[in-house]
């Protein structure tokens, strides 16, 4: 399996007065179709970790590769565009633009990237709907959905522009069982029928046991058995 | 519709009531700046229009703008030359040569010249005196170029110019003395010449003093009365264009040798005076505006301030800092374009209720009219500046939305 995702001695510190370090010489990698869970006790840097390797933060030193390229040397902007392109999020918190229907909130990264026309991007967005089970609420506004179904709708919206790379924050820290169930399975769906790539934080144990890898983390820095997680 | 326009025209429809007010701030500030401006510039073109009407184009008269340079001073000019005890030659006053020069004036196109000879005289009637400015005239030539006709309560040019013992007096005049038309006063110069002329013509101006002083005779019995033969010492030039005057009376007086004065450097000092004024109207009416950007201003920040999370969303999604500044500088956009159709709007209707409104001057009969000023310019510039101040006013907010790390909100919101 060729890694899609890779991580070479990633060290995350901020500065200030008493310097603090996040994330603490990380190596890993992450192979194409995976569905890898990082998990750890809260304030680990399972978040810092992410943001890292979804090029939302940039290492203090170490790099990160995406798909075989060497993003060290990119600007902010080029980030953005490996993000648009080649990565997708979904975050605890669905943070999905509160005056856009769904539809147009699916819509919006493939705008952006500007790969589909109109016409085509919406077809595309009716089917992510359709494939969540969320296509009769195309014409709503967020504040209207349920948090299962929001999520839901986050998760359409990260596939928007069809990623190589899905990434999680506790997708489901904030569903009852039944919906966290749901978006489990969806994401688990995503790398065996899609073969997308999963990475996901996340506390939970049921989510964990349906992962291929857990990656444990502690203080920043990884655990050295990664089964024991 | 791009992504920017379709997020800014949310931002601005999710904040109905704030956008309003930075809205209406925009529009009254373009509408009082036409208002003003129109105003302004209408009573300054109509000042300017007066003093244009009122007032020779070019006076060229037998002046000299600077004393003449002796011979030796002109031949070394860098020598040490040193004249003393020089008599100057006693010239017999006026412009030498006029009838020539007149010429040579009337040949160039679009000008209207008259000779004129002005002295001092002293008129009598009944016993009582009064000292007045005796200007000879041509009378065919002087209405092209002055609006005595107009002014003439009694009389005529023509009787003038009809009648060479006549004399066209001031209304004032004619009241002090109990002159009528037809009336005989004597005419006394005062190089000891004296005739007894008829009252042709009465003129009133307004000018009390000028009604009073000024008399007019014709340009030959001028000559012979005040004992200078074949002179006239003015030509009043007017033009079809009053804004070549600069340039004409310069290029007469190099060509002339004597003094040619433009209106314009005649009321030089009124003319500064109205730039002076245009200056601090056009910055009070601009300062409405700046006021009104900081309503946007503040609108755009509390929008940038409470959309924080969705920039860190789109800019996590792969939005560039500069997409997420575009939404914001387009809102400025969008307030500033709406604000300044609006604006124009309002204000022409200003400009409308102005222009209707009359006013009637103590003194004066008729009832004028505001002079507004319709030109298209201060339209460009309220729209111009109304537009520069939102943008100015979108950018420092749109610059803070497109620095937003996402980092620092999904931590925060996690
Ligand atoms: N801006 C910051 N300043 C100081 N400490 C921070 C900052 N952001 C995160 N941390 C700390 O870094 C550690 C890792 O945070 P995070 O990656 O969010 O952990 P997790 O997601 O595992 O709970 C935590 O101890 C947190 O308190
Ligand atoms: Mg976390």
């Amino acid at each position: 399996m060729s890694a899609v995702l890779k991580a070479e001695h990633v060290l995350r510190r901020l500065g200030g007065e008493v310097p603090v370090t996040l994330v603490d010489d990380v190596s890993l990698e992450i192979g194409r179709g995976e569905f890898v869970c990082i998990m750890g006790p809260s304030g680990s840097g399972k978040s810092s970790l992410l943001y890292l390797l979804g090029l939302l933060d940039v290492p203090s030193a170490g790099r990160i590769l995406l798909d075989g390229e060497d993003t060290s040397s990119y600007g902010e902007d080029e980030l953005a565009n490996r993000r648009l392109a080649k990565l997708g999020f979904v975050f605890q918190f669905h943070f999905l633009l509160a005056e856009f229907t769904v539809l147009e909130n699916v819509l919006l990264p493939m705008r952006r990237l500007g790969r589909l026309d109109e016409a085509a991007a919406t077809t595309r967005a009716r089917e992510l709907l359709e494939r969540l089970g969320v296509a009769d609420q195309a014409a709503k506004r967020p504040s209207q959905l349920s948090g299962g179904q929001r999520q839901r709708i986050a998760i359409a919206r990260a596939l928007a522009n069809d990623p190589l790379v899905v990434l999680a924050d506790e997708p489901t820290g904030n569903l009852d069982s039944a919906a966290a169930a749901n978006v489990r399975e969806i994401l688990h769906g995503l790398t065996h029928e899609l073969g997308k790539t999963v990475v996901a934080v996340t506390h939970d144990p049921a989510f964990a046991a349906a992962a291929d890898r857990r990656i444990g983390l502690v203080d920043g820095r990884l655990r050295t058995s990664e089964a024991a997680a | 519709m791009s992504i920017a326009l379709d997020v800014a025209l949310t931002h601005l429809t999710s904040r109905k009531r704030q956008t309003f007010v930075s809205l209406t701030g925009v529009v009254l500030g373009v509408a009082f700046f036409l208002a003003v401006s129109s105003l302004m510039r209408g009573s300054e073109k109509d000042f300017i229009k007066r003093l244009v009407d009122n007032s020779p184009h070019i006076t060229v008269s037998d002046e000299y703008r600077t004393a003449a340079v002796q011979p030796a001073e002109l031949r070394w000019p860098d020598g040490a030359v040193a004249i003393a005890h020089v008599k100057p030659q006693n010239e017999t006053r006026g412009i030498r040569g006029y009838r020539d020069k007149l010429a040579y004036i009337e040949t160039l196109p679009g000008v209207r010249v008259a000779p004129f000879l002005v002295g001092s005289a002293l008129l009598t009637f009944a016993g009582r005196l009064q000292a007045v400015t005796l200007t000879g005239v041509v009378p065919a030539q002087m209405k092209g170029v002055t609006t005595i006709e107009e002014k003439m309560v009694e009389g005529s040019l023509d009787a003038l110019a009809a009648n060479p013992n006549g004399v066209i007096v001031g209304r004032a005049l004619a009241d002090r003395f109990g002159l009528r038309l037809g009336s005989t006063l004597s005419v006394v110069a005062p190089s000891g010449g004296n005739r007894q002329m008829k009252v042709v013509g009465i003129f009133r101006t307004g000018n009390a003093n000028y009604d009073l002083e000024q008399t007019y005779a014709l340009l030959k019995r001028a000559q012979s009365l005040l004992d200078r033969p074949n002179r006239a010492n003015r030509f009043i030039i007017q033009l079809d264009d009053p804004y070549g005057a600069r340039d004409l009376a310069l290029a007469l007086e190099a060509r002339l040798g004597y003094k040619a004065v433009s209106w314009v450097e005649a009321s030089e000092d009124v003319l500064s005076v109205l730039l002076i004024r245009n200056i601090i109207m056009y910055s009070v009416v601009s300062a409405i505006l700046v006021v009104a950007s900081f309503g946007i201003y503040n609108t755009i920040s509390t929008i940038v301030m409470e959309k924080t999370r969705d920039i860190a969303i789109l800019k996590s999604m792969g939005f560039h800092a500069r997409d997420v500044r575009n939404i914001f500088l387009i809102e400025g956009l969008i307030v500033g374009l709406l604000g300044s159709l609006l604006g124009l709007g309002l204000g022409v209707g200003l400009m409308r209720a102005l222009a209707a409104v009359t006013v009637k001057p103590p003194g004066v009969t008729e009832i004028v009219h505001l002079p507004i000023w319709w030109g298209p310019e201060q339209y460009a510039m309220a729209a111009a500046f109304a537009l520069g101040s939102c943008l100015a006013a979108a950018y420092l907010p749109a610059r803070k939305a497109g620095r937003v790390h996402p980092v620092d909100i999904l931590r925060g919101a996690t």
